[in-house]
């Protein structure tokens, strides 16, 4: 799960991270008051989104005066910030969140993330802050500096300090990178992060260091226990049909084809994706219904795929083994009965209980397409979504 | 012989009494697997399917010989259920639990190397299928019919697409030593790299399937450890060809984020290393037929 700027910056301010004055904002009105309340002279209003290359895209801009707060306040709210991140279809700015200007006399990159190489904790540095950690990778590779974590003894001061002295900061600062660094460990292991990064982390004219931009990742597997951080989701931050599927218990991501896909298991959805590929086609989705579904989840699974616009065929292709043909084959029938759609529907099964799955379909009355295998089923999908005469001469449910 | 479990391995179920532990303790037993008892705590002194309950795997192991455990207890607690069980000196232990957090796995790994490589656990997924060895035992949750007996190895990450594989190898008569699910987590028990050196020497095995997907570093690893030291042959399927860079796709663990990690990436790599990547899921039989026979016709 990710969490906006200003969340990130007071989840690590809790824990010694220091970060520069600032104050959210819901419209141009309050931006403008919030900045007064700061004080001072020059303020950044940066667009909150979950996504990064703000200042690219127009989600960052440097203020002089209330008028100036507001006319850029004005032109982010409402709006879909598209950043390199985003996707041409961007993500709406509704909160703005405003904060002093900060003298940067220079900028680092500081990430935390989990290693799958070492199976640990890893922390990655760069004194080329500022720029995005692929383009440092690709253009700056021997400034990046990286360390693991003992998970036994946690992070420890000394490879803060060997981190800090190979980024080159000044003797008289180390100890308050140290702490910063200490500070993003623990938040990362507490609330069970996936990724900490702090960039820029700058060192300002009067010599100290903030986190000047701040991002989180949460393990949704861990968010049982954390329910503080839950509360932090933003659902307009979300595609509306994933955030449908992931309170449905479905696992979705959103594409850019045509035929509409309900998969049991990651790797099968992803192999059906492929094998829709392989035969002219292109996935609308990837929908992984898990392990036990009940005929109730497929049914959710159905209608969700079908209220997709983009959709002009739906391929089930389902390989029961925890759970049972007949029942995805219910889910199946009732969702399409309810639907009533002329949307081509092609059903694969296998596995436990075929016969009474295929009975299920057969009994149903419904113009469904079936297929005996992955290949065969992909092909009739993509035949379907063209409509082309190898579809029409297919026979529908034969008994 | 086969690898990791036989007809003799003396299993017990970690978390027995829930309803999903209960049903696949059911199909374990019929199946033929050597179940000798569960764990629960507090509910030690019960029995499920005719076998005794126990209230920590110390006990278990004392009292039933077990040297393997399948886990099925919830999320919150399987770290923890792992971790005893390494203590009580099971030796292979496979986790079926999904959704497990990852800092937890860590801690888990962290906890195995406490003991000498000797007494030291082998662990698989977690939010993986289990392990068969067909016709001797399974520990997991796969449709066991579809696996035949046989002389080819697997190991996936995937459940459902395992059992997909499976099942097209089956329609042209190919059977398998074991098939073992090393899950789709991005901290797991036991890599592709782990398993393909226990299948390597195994006498049983003659080619080993590997089945891969988009995401994470575990594929190229299993390629530098084929070019180096594989004799054996292996057929490579990795599914993703069609994911985006940066999205998680269903899998904790399958999600594009280096250099490497994408589904082509991968193919390239493994080809490289001398893999037979085969490039569509649905030909995944077809191929470790074609691949068989030409080594049969080598050898002969």
């Amino acid at each position: 799960m990710d969490i906006h700027e200003y969340q990130a910056k007071e989840l690590l301010a809790n824990f010694g991270v220091n970060v520069p004055l600032g104050a959210l904002a819901y419209s141009p009105e309050q931006a403008a008051y919030r900045a007064r309340e700061l004080g001072g002279e020059k303020w950044v209003v940066k667009a909150q989104v979950h996504a990064g290359g703000r200042g690219q895209a127009g989600g960052v801009k440097i203020c002089q005066s209330d008028t100036e707060i507001q006319a850029a306040s004005e032109q982010m709210f409402g709006r879909k910030l598209v950043t390199h991140q985003t996707g041409p279809e961007g993500r709406g700015v509704y909160r703005v969140y405003v904060e002093t200007l900060v003298q940067i006399e220079k900028e680092f990159y500081l990430g935390f993330v989990l290693d799958r190489v070492s199976q640990r904790i890893m922390i990655v540095a760069s004194s080329a802050g500022g720029m995005e950690v692929e383009d440092i990778a690709a253009e700056e590779p021997g400034t990046i500096v990286r360390a693991t974590v003992e998970p036994a003894v946690g992070l420890r001061d000394f490879q803060c300090r060997q981190i800090a002295f190979k980024l080159g900061i000044d003797a008289s600062m180390v100890q308050q990178v140290v702490r910063i660094m200490l500070g993003c460990y623990r938040a990362f292991t507490e609330l069970d992060a996936t990724m900490v990064e702090i960039n820029p982390l700058v060192v300002t004219s009067d010599h100290s260091i903030l986190a000047l931009d701040a991002k989180m990742t949460f393990d949704d597997n861990a968010l049982f226990r954390h329910p503080q951080i839950s509360e932090l989701r933003d659902k307009s931050q979300e595609d509306v049909l994933e955030s449908r599927a992931s309170d449905r218990g479905l696992r979705y991501v959103a594409m850019k084809g045509n035929i509409g896909c309900i998969v049991n298991g990651a790797g099968l959805a992803l192999a059906t994706m492929d094998a829709i590929s392989q035969a002219g086609g292109q996935a609308a989705n990837f929908l992984d219904i898990g392990g036990g579904a009940t005929a109730d989840r497929v049914a959710k699974a159905v209608r969700l795929v079908l209220s997709d616009q983009n959709v002009q065929t739906v391929l089930v292709n389902v390989f029961a083994g925890i759970n049972r043909c007949d029942w995805v084959a219910e889910g199946v029938v009732s969702a399409l009965h309810e639907a009533a759609t002329d949307v081509p529907v092609i059903v694969r099964l296998a596995g436990n209980n075929l016969e009474e799955g295929q009975m299920v379909l057969a009994k149903s009355g419904l113009p469904i397409i079936r297929a005996s295998n992955l290949k065969e089923a992909a092909e009739r999908a993509v035949s379907a979504w063209r409509n082309d005469a190898a579809f029409r001469a297919l026979p529908v449910l034969p008994t | 012989m086969s690898i990791l479990i036989d007809e003799d391995t003396r299993v017990i179920v970690q978390g027995i009494t829930g309803k999903m532990a209960r049903y696949h303790t059911r199909l374990m037993l019929d199946y033929g697997t050597q179940l000798v008892g569960g764990v629960v705590p507090g509910k030690g002194g019960e029995q499920v399917e005719g076998l005794p309950v126990f209230d920590t795997v110390e006990e278990a192991v004392a009292r039933t010989g077990a040297t393997a455990s399948v886990i099925f207890v919830p999320p919150p607690f399987a770290a923890d259920s792992m971790m005893e069980a390494a203590d009580a000196g099971i030796t292979y232990c496979t986790c079926i639990t999904e959704g497990i957090p990852a800092q937890d796995m860590i801690r888990v790994k962290r906890y195995m190397y406490r003991y000498p490589r000797a007494r030291r656990m082998v662990l698989t997924g977690p939010n993986c299928a289990g392990t068969i060895s067909p016709g001797k035992a399974i520990l997991g949750i796969m449709p066991e019919r579809i696996y035949k007996t046989g002389e080819v190895g697997m190991v996936s990450r995937s459940g459902t697409l395992g059992y997909e594989a499976a099942a097209q190898m089956a329609a042209f008569d190919i059977g398998v030593s074991t098939s073992v699910g090393i899950g789709g987590d991005p901290i797991n028990g036991s890599s592709f790299r782990d398993i393909l050196e226990l299948f390597e020497a195994d006498d049983e095995t003659r080619l080993v399937v590997l089945i891969g997907e988009m995401g994470g570093p575990q594929e190229e690893e299993a390629a530098v450890f084929i070019k180096d030291h594989m004799t054996k042959p292996v057929v490579a399927y990795v599914a993703g060809l069609r994911a985006p860079t940066g999205r998680q796709m269903g899998h904790a663990g399958a999600i594009i984020s280096a250099f490497s990690e994408s589904a082509e990436e991968k193919v390239e790599i493994l080809a490289a290393a001398g893999v037979h990547v085969i490039s569509s899921a649905s030909e995944i039989g077809s191929g470790v037929k074609d691949v068989l026979q030409f080594h049969s016709a080598d050898q002969s």
